[in-house]
């Protein structure tokens, strides 16, 4: 035995120096421990201080009560909720209708009209393609905005592939649509109105409750009124352009609001509206959409199976989540007044110190209608991606087209009239429960001394300080 | 025994082959992590700076459009020899922007006209190891060289032109 293991290592040691395929594999190894070290250079080093987080437009932590509620349905009581026939089924139910009832107790709503989803993406494909689908029949359009988020230009861009008309609403300077021109865009065979509660680039909030009450006037009149001239017509076979009704649905992506700012969905007449779990310090890979029941709105499902979710979103329910969903919903209720006091004083702490220390800072959205705890700052002369490799241990996001994959800087920013070179210079702060204090002075003074030592290497504040007027120059395009 | 040994091991190294040429994935990197080098010129850049433009001496090119996020302004000093004693740039663009000038000025030191209008954009690309979305960082240092040297040779040819018109 001994002999033998000893010949092999001693065959071992030998093929090391003689085998020339063990040779190759030798080298393919140092690649890819080369190859190991170029993605252990994208992690932290061993002992590197963690950066810290100022990006809560890009996901929260989970709170720690969050993750509390959800343990025991991970690893306990781990049923299925759709099992009708024993008690893991029962309890796993029980716990989702409870925090189906948490959410909806969120925003103002019935239980009944709460269906689960991965996330607010899922949710805003639902209602775009949901409700264009399923009256294609008569409604051919569909109104949004240019500051939408991504899933929904993108599910309205496959709608425009379907054969639907989509207007995309310009917005003002301030990030805020303009009502009259919501009004005059909309047409008879409009079927879906979708604006965002709030941005998630640049905070801005939209005048939801306005734009629902408007809509709510014509929509609930025009059912009563085409129920009654229905019946009449029936009688008379009256054509069905007497009763032109503007059935506009409103769908808004709260998925930056909820939990952060007081949300009352009939208060708002608003028809549907998508949450996101990770947003508001719960898990990620759940969301929500709210569908209002009166007067009712169907859509066509998008994911098929066997009919969970009232048959409008098939698929197992993952109820671990969905309690984690609904205690963060909870907790945000409880704690929505607190956190936004938090948040705006920290807010103000950051754009007021950085404002007063630093000249040509510009603040992006309008400064009123906004949710404090997103600031998207715009630093002239300096580069948004720079800025950011300057601050490096401090997590940050930036509008900036060297961060995207293409060379275009943010849509967003160029939708409210930003200039060029200011879009290409913005950083979005973003402040929630968990900030300190000390988190943002830190910031802010990184901030302001990296900014200025980048203004030192900027060739355009140089100009600036000669008093060359950079918009009269003609610039070399490449 | 010694048979079995032979081809264990050469079972080991099969195996080991193959393994690893399934591990050798090549693209890794993404476009926001960065070469250390590109970090070291950002840091500590070296050259930043100006100067002065009226000199006779010293040839200002700047390039790019603020509206792009890239501009760049590359200054050299040339002797009586035509070889270029000091260079200084400023930047306003990303990481790789500044790494790619500051580069650019180290390179072009010492280095006469002739010698500078070579280097390539490519040669800045691989040595700072740049992705490929960053490769128009290295072109516009490329054409900031090239731009200064032709600011330096209209102003010597300026020059001549009115040293010859005062002698006649």
């Amino acid at each position: 035995m001994m002999n033998r293991t000893l010949s092999r290592k001693l065959l071992g040691s030998m093929c090391g120096i003689s085998n020339p395929r063990l040779s190759f594999a030798q080298s393919a190894v140092n690649t890819v421990q080369r190859e190991k070290e170029l993605i252990k250079s994208r992690e932290l080093e061993k002992d590197e201080p963690r950066p810290l987080y100022m990006d809560f437009q890009a996901t929260t932590p989970m709170d720690p009560r969050v993750l509390d509620a959800m343990l025991p349905y991970q690893v306990n009581y781990y049923g299925n909720p759709h099992s009708r026939t024993h008690a893991y089924g029962w309890e796993s139910e029980s716990a989702m209708e409870k925090a189906r009832k948490q959410v909806a107790d969120l925003i103002g709503a019935d239980p009944r009209e709460i269906v689960f989803t991965s996330g607010a993406t899922e949710s805003n494909n639902m209602s775009i393609k949901g409700v264009a689908r399923f009256y294609k029949a008569k409604k051919k359009h569909i109104v949004t905005t240019q500051t939408e988020h991504k899933c929904v230009l993108d599910s309205c861009r496959i709608m425009e592939a379907e054969g639907f008309d989509v207007t995309y609403l310009p917005v003002k300077n301030n990030g805020l649509i303009d009502l009259k021109q919501l009004e005059e865009t909309i047409r008879p065979d409009t079927s879906l109105v979708s604006i965002m509660t709030v941005n998630n680039e640049i905070g801005v909030k939209q005048p939801i409750k306005e734009i629902g009450n408007s809509y709510y006037q014509h929509h609930s009149l025009n059912v009563y009124l085409r129920i009654f001239i229905s019946s009449i017509s029936i009688m008379f076979l009256i054509s069905g352009h007497l009763c032109r009704s503007k059935n506009v649905f409103f769908h808004t992506d709260a998925a930056q609001a909820v939990g952060k700012i007081p949300i009352n969905v009939n208060d708002w007449k608003v028809d549907l509206m998508s949450i996101s779990g990770h947003k508001l310090y719960g898990p990620k890979g759940i969301g929500a959409l709210y569908l209002r029941r009166r007067p009712r709105i169907r859509i066509e499902p998008l994911q098929s199976g066997g009919g969970q979710e009232r048959g409008l979103r098939s698929g197992t329910v993952p109820t671990p989540l969905a309690v984690g969903l609904g205690a963060a919903c909870e907790i945000a209720q409880q704690e929505l007044e607190y956190d936004h006091k938090h948040v705006t004083v920290l807010a103000n702490r950051l754009v007021q110190k950085i404002m007063a220390a630093i000249p040509d800072v510009v603040l992006n959205g309008d400064p009123d209608q906004r949710y404090p705890g997103c600031v998207n700052l715009s630093f002239a002369y300096v580069e948004g991606e720079s800025l950011l490799m300057a601050l490096k241990d401090v997590a940050l996001s930036s509008g900036s087209a060297c961060t995207s994959a293409s060379l275009e800087p943010s849509y967003v920013l160029r939708a409210i009239g930003t200039d060029e070179d200011l879009a290409h210079s913005s950083i979005r702060f973003g402040i929630g429960r968990f900030t300190t204090e000390d988190e943002v002075d830190y910031t802010v003074e990184k901030c302001v001394q990296q900014v200025k030592r980048l203004r030192e290497m900027s060739p355009l504040w140089e100009m600036v300080q000669e008093g060359i007027d950079i918009k009269s120059i003609k610039w070399t395009q490449h | 025994p010694f048979i079995m040994a032979l081809a264990a091991a050469a079972r080991r190294c099969a195996s080991c082959a193959i393994f690893s040429r399934s591990l050798s994935v090549p693209e890794l990197r993404s476009a926001c992590s960065y070469h250390k080098k590109v970090v070291d010129h950002y840091e500590n850049p070296r050259n930043v700076g100006s100067l002065d433009k009226n000199d006779k001496n010293v040839g200002t090119g700047l390039v790019g459009a603020p509206a792009c996020g890239d501009v760049m302004k590359l200054q050299i000093q040339v002797d009586e020899n035509g070889k270029i004693v000091d260079a200084r740039f400023k930047t306003f663009g990303c990481g790789s922007a500044i790494a790619s000038s500051s580069l650019a000025t180290e390179w072009v030191k010492g280095k006469s006209i002739d010698e500078a209008l070579k280097i390539k954009n490519t040669e800045i690309a691989k040595e700072l190891s740049l992705p490929p979305v960053k490769l128009h960082c290295s072109m516009l240092a490329e054409d900031a060289i090239k731009a200064a040297l032709a600011d330096y040779r209209l102003k010597q040819k300026d020059d001549k032109e009115t040293l010859a018109e005062a002698r006649n």
